[in-house]
């Protein structure tokens, strides 16, 4: 076991390794730099100011060396500065974190929360009225685009309620808190839940059939303790894997209901700095999604262990 | 006709708002929240070229003169002392002099002197130690010889040649004056100003904050307590805002015809106004390579355009036609309606003027079973995408066959700039209503911004003629002969001019939207919240 957790966090760190080089070589291949994008923006080209501005920025070193700096700096800590805010990328990235982290953790709450129960009532009575029920519900879910879901949700709260759960950085009560974060996370957490939903239905089906189960009903165990405890705790690997992919793609995936909610996390201010060109955020927002992956990733892999004493890591 | 008297109709509305709202006693305090299209570049006015940038900073910043921000026509006779007290052109008119006030003081408590001034300009001029990252508006100052100051109130603006212009030019909103002592990098995190509001904070993609100014030195004024502008880049989420409520004003000039209807349906109490903003839509033409260094073929092409059609579906009918400078009656510089109708393409016939164009196509070799095939290039943003495939439709008519080719915006002038296009979508923003930028900055010889390489020596020297001319209407014949010059040469065909709408709650006073400039309103220094 021991080994096996050596191994998965050398291979961690190779893993991310690839990533830093992955993604500091694709952002300079896409065309076009900051200096270009300021330019645009300027509406004229002039070669001496541009040159000038790439030299300032770093941007003229050859590729190897501007490599070398920025993973410097990261291992000590430094994440240089926003090519555009001027300010330093720590200062940027840092406040926007909570905000994401907290919306992407209600979502997954609300996903979890409704997407199991409601995976395994439709599973029990598969074939009734209420499992076809649950069975749209569920494929609307997966069917709606997100953006849509939430302009929906800010229509109906402006017209019904004359206002609207777009984010606000001092809320004033707690309720507003709570609004700004639980509406959008119920947005994107349907379609979330819905995924679990079907997941945790076609696992706890493909479970009810197996003879343990049978004899557990034998043995005259009940409905509730058949179907929660023993068929949902071996149910719920293939969940647990879906919910881990949710997570990691919940961080920095969010970038649809952060527009629509106006919601200043991490996944609209990638985009921001993608379109900016600003190199030192998005090198540095991408290493942190992509460490949040791998770790989540090994997490849920610890996990399998912990909740099914049958699988052993082989050393 | 009937566009001219629903605009006359509309004005009149504005100026009944205006002097109703005018009429009552104004109030102090309040927060003026707007919500922001996007996250500005910068905080540096003089290193922006978007309204993104002056308007939530154009509050921080006094100019020497200023454009008076309740007349929607910015000319020369609505130009207004700011940090000047006076000014005065000499007898050669090559030098145009500002007596400064002396009460003036940085918002970090440091003194306003005429150094700040020949400071600013001279950063502005490329002469300066310091020097912006960039520095777009360079041209606009490239008749002026040399700021000279005369004592610590008296700052002169000396020229290589007579130049009426420059006084506009300086009451752009394009035209703060910048203090010495803060460097340009610091004025694009945390500006410092003399102007009504002070700095609080900027948070990219997320909030602009401004405070009242106490020691402002036009006493009594800022009526507001602060401005806070909330970026919000989906413009569905940012009008649902500013329909329930959360925002006073739309951020202006930002909503479209359409988005307009809806804004009325759903808050009819909503005070909104349509202007043009002196944003012209044109072709830029590669004239350097084949196919369009065929003079038929572009000719052909300048023929073939509906500008009306255009107008209809994108504007429901509200946009206008014109030539480079904004159309009458908000434009000061227009042509005359049938000095433009005599222009190749801006007859009333389509029909007529591409017959004319499918005979210049077959001179060229083109025909129904030649088609020429070319690709439409333009920015990836609606405002460009969208004409660019009605041109694609138009041009079909005359045997040329059109891919649209969407680039990315950084890619966007690079390619311009390198020729590698044949025909291209593109959008023209003037700050100031006034031919000596529109002209030099577009159309000179050499220009950064003249895409097309456009260079008719003949037609310069009738630019330099018309900026040196003082007197008024000779002035304007002299803009016209260009103007007419230029659409005939194809040198950049004008599709439209767009016009788009602003909206505010009716507790909000005092604004006023230019009409002929989307760069110079925005000081805000007397608007106030009667609620």
């Amino acid at each position: 076991m021991f080994a096996y957790i050596v191994r998965r966090l050398f291979l961690m760190l190779v893993t991310l390794f690839g990533i830093s080089v992955i993604i500091f070589v694709l952002l300079r291949v896409v065309p076009g730099n900051i200096v270009d994008i300021l330019f645009d923006a300027a509406g004229f080209v002039d070669p001496a100011d541009k040159a000038n501005l790439e030299r300032e920025l770093g941007l003229s070193q050859p590729i190897v060396i501007q490599y070398l700096h920025w993973i410097g700096g990261l291992l000590h800590g430094d994440l240089g500065y926003s090519y555009v805010s001027e300010k330093p990328a720590l200062e940027e990235i840092l406040p926007r974190i909570p905000i994401t982290a907290r919306l992407a953790g209600l979502a997954l709450l609300f996903s979890a929360s409704i997407g199991i129960p409601l995976g395994v009532i439709s599973a029990v009575h598969q074939g009734s009225k209420l499992d076809y029920a649950l069975r749209v519900v569920s494929l609307s879910g997966l069917s709606l685009p997100s953006f849509w879901l939430g302009l929906l949700i800010l229509m109906a709260s402006v017209s019904l309620f004359g206002s609207m759960p777009i984010f606000n950085p001092n809320p004033k009560t707690w309720l507003e808190a709570l609004t700004i974060y639980a509406v959008p996370a119920m947005a994107v957490g349907f379609r979330s839940a819905a995924l679990t939903m079907r997941i945790t239905r076609s696992s706890m089906l493909e479970i009810l059939r197996q003879d343990y189960i049978r004899t557990a009903r034998a043995k005259g165990a009940s409905e509730a303790s058949v179907n929660y405890h023993h068929a949902l705790k071996n149910a719920v690997l293939p969940v647990i894997t879906v919910i881990g992919i949710e997570a990691a793609f919940l961080i920095g995936g969010l970038i649809v209901t952060e527009t629509v909610f106006n919601i200043p996390g991490i996944a609209r201010f990638l985009v921001e700095a993608l379109r900016w060109r600003d190199y030192p955020i998005v090198q540095n927002l991408v290493m942190f999604i992509a460490v949040v992956v791998v770790v989540v990733n090994f997490i849920v892999d610890m996990l399998y262990a912990a909740i099914d004493p049958r699988i052993r890591f082989g050393d | 006709m009937r566009s001219v008297q629903a605009l006359a109709v509309a004005v009149l509305s504005v100026l009944a708002i205006s002097d109703v709202s005018r009429a009552a006693e104004p109030k102090s305090g309040g927060i003026f929240r707007i919500y922001h299209r996007d996250s500005p570049g910068s905080a540096s006015i003089h290193e922006g070229a978007t309204y993104s940038v002056n308007i939530p900073f154009m509050p921080i910043f006094n100019n020497l003169v200023i454009f008076d921000q309740h007349i929607a026509q910015n000319s020369v006779s609505t130009i207004r002392p700011e940090l000047a007290e006076s000014w005065a052109w000499s007898g050669d008119n090559k030098t145009l002099t500002f007596k400064l006030r002396k009460d003036v003081k940085w918002h970090d408590g440091k003194p306003f002197t005429s150094a700040d001034v020949k400071c600013t300009f001279d950063m502005l001029m490329g002469k300066s130690q310091q020097k912006f990252r960039q520095n777009p508006r360079k041209s606009w100052y490239d008749q002026v010889e040399e700021v000279t100051t005369n004592g610590d109130d008296e700052a002169s603006f000396k020229l290589k040649r007579p130049q009426p212009a420059l006084l506009s030019l300086l009451a752009s909103g394009y035209s703060p004056v910048y203090p010495c002592h803060v460097s340009p990098a610091e004025m694009r995190t945390k500006p410092i100003g003399t102007g009504p509001f002070k700095f609080v904070e900027f948070k990219a993609n997320e909030s602009i904050k401004l405070t009242k100014n106490p020691d402002y030195f036009k006493k009594g004024l800022p009526y507001l307590d602060g401005i806070e502008f909330t970026i919000i880049p989906n413009r569905s989420t940012a009008i649902l805002g500013f329909v329930s409520g959360k925002f006073d004003m739309t951020f202006p000039t930002e909503v479209s015809i359409p988005l307009l209807k809806d804004v009325k349906s759903q808050d009819p109490t909503a005070v909104c106004v349509v202007e043009p903003n002196n944003v012209s839509t044109n072709i830029i033409i590669n004239s350097t390579a084949p196919p369009f260094n065929n003079l038929d073929i572009r000719r052909a092409l300048a023929l073939a355009l509906d500008r009306k059609a255009f107008i209809q579906i994108m504007f429901e009918g509200q946009g206008d036609i014109g030539g480079t400078m904004e159309p009458a009656p908000d434009g000061l510089w227009a042509m005359p309606k049938d000095m433009l109708e005599s222009i190749p393409g801006y007859g009333p016939d389509v029909e007529k003027n591409r017959e004319e164009a499918r005979k210049l196509m077959q001179k060229a070799g083109y025909g129904p079973d030649k088609h020429l095939q070319i690709k439409v290039s333009t920015r990836n943003i609606a405002v460009y995408r969208d004409p660019a495939i009605i041109l694609i439709d138009q041009i079909k008519s005359i045997y040329i066959d059109a891919e649209l080719d969407v680039v990315d915006t950084a890619q966007w002038f690079p390619k311009i700039a390198r020729k590698d296009y044949s025909l291209g979508l593109n959008l023209t923003g003037n700050a100031v209503d006034e031919p000596d930028q529109s002209f030099y900055e577009n159309y000179a010889c050499g220009s950064e911004r003249n895409y097309t390489n456009y260079c008719n020596k003949d037609i310069e020297k009738l630019f330099d003629q018309q900026s040196e001319e003082t007197d008024l209407d000779k002035r304007k014949k002299l803009v016209w002969e260009i103007d007419k010059k230029l659409q005939e040469d194809v040198a950049r065909p004008i599709i439209f001019h767009a016009r788009t709408a602003t909206c505010w709650k009716p507790y909000v006073k005092n604004v006023t939207i230019m009409s002929n400039s989307s760069y110079n309103g925005y000081r805000y220094e007397d608007v106030w919240l009667d609620k």
